[in-house]
């Protein structure tokens, strides 16, 4: 199925969701998703038998200052298609549906994005830091981020030799 | 008191007790395998046949209750940096350090980092700094050496006032 067709397919059956569709200038075009219809949406990709996108490739974010892109990568290895989602998340704190309950990989890079990006991923069964300490005091990946001066007692910097 | 000058059979060997005790301890330079990214693998290179560390007395044991030596080989996170400190504390004295590479010596590629310890010395005093991104088996080899001579000038028997 080509990517026009799977668009048409979803805007169809969710007709009263504001879906955007995005032709990027460069790389994957996408579909902007409301984050409130993202869980209905991905299961119905998922589950649709014509469109069976049954691999999560990818799931990550970035900060856009004015809000945060959580980014879905989907595959189906049956019908050898792609689609890719955008939820676009309030920054600080803000809330995005999980999908761990539908995709299994989806578990870990949630946990990703919430350590470095501070995106809240709602009833994750375990969303805890994964790469940084437990005690670690921000969302290092967030443009205006700031290092403390101390983490447990170490300096965060050194002083030049030169 | 009669005098010993030239009384011993020639295959008897006379030293200073500090000086034989000093021998058997830089003979027997057991390093804590840790390897902690890429440094690791030119430990484990200088470790092998063609350098052969062995050949010196430095064999690598896993645990630091038996090490004499600890060769942080590698970029030290904040999240591995209370380890560090415990595996340290671990070892029994006499203890030296070596901070292999640029990243164990000032945080090197990595300084910038959110998550990178700038400098295993401030964490655990160091003894031997080798710079090198990573340091080359030789290089590693010469730190070893310089350790020795540095365990052959102390003076253990000796009453401090500490």
């Amino acid at each position: 199925m080509n990517e026009k067709d799977i668009i048409t397919l979803i805007k169809t059956q969710f007709a009263s969701a504001k879906l955007e569709w995005v032709e990027a200038p460069s790389g994957d075009n996408y579909l902007v998703v409301p984050s409130e219809a993202l869980r209905d949406v991905v299961k119905y990709i998922k589950e649709t038998e014509a469109l069976y996108f049954d691999y999560l490739v990818n799931l990550s974010a970035f900060d856009a200052t004015e809000h945060i892109e959580v980014t879905y990568h989907f595959y189906s290895y049956t019908h050898r298609h792609k689609l890719v989602l955008k939820v676009k998340a309030v920054r600080l704190n803000g809330e995005v549906p999980t999908i761990t309950d539908l995709y299994g990989t989806a578990n870990f890079q949630e946990r990703e994005v919430f350590d470095l990006l501070g995106v809240r991923f709602a009833s994750h069964p375990n969303l805890a830091r994964i790469l940084l300490p437990p005690d670690f005091k921000g969302h290092p990946l967030l443009k205006d981020y700031q290092e403390e001066a101390q983490y447990n007692g170490i300096e965060t910097t050194r002083a030049s030799l030169l | 008191m009669i005098s010993l000058r030239n009384t011993f059979p020639e295959f008897v060997l006379t030293t200073k007790v500090d000086d034989f005790l000093n021998w058997g301890r830089k003979s027997s330079l057991w390093y804590l395998l840790f390897g902690l990214a890429c440094c690791g693998i030119e430990l484990m290179q200088t470790g092998g046949p063609r350098t052969d560390l062995d050949r010196f007395g430095a064999v690598f044991r896993a645990t630091p209750r038996q090490s004499d030596l600890m060769i942080v080989a590698g970029t030290l996170s904040y999240k591995m940096a209370s380890r560090c400190k415990l595996l340290y504390d671990q070892m029994p004295e006499p203890k030296y350090v070596i901070s292999m590479g640029s990243c164990a010596n000032c945080g090197g590629l990595f300084q910038k980092s959110y998550s990178v310890v700038k400098g295993v010395d401030k964490i655990i005093p160091v003894d031997i700094y080798i710079p090198g991104c990573p340091p080359r088996p030789e290089a590693l080899t010469e730190g070893i050496l310089k350790i020795q001579q540095k365990m052959m000038k102390e003076k253990l028997l000796v009453k401090t006032n500490a």
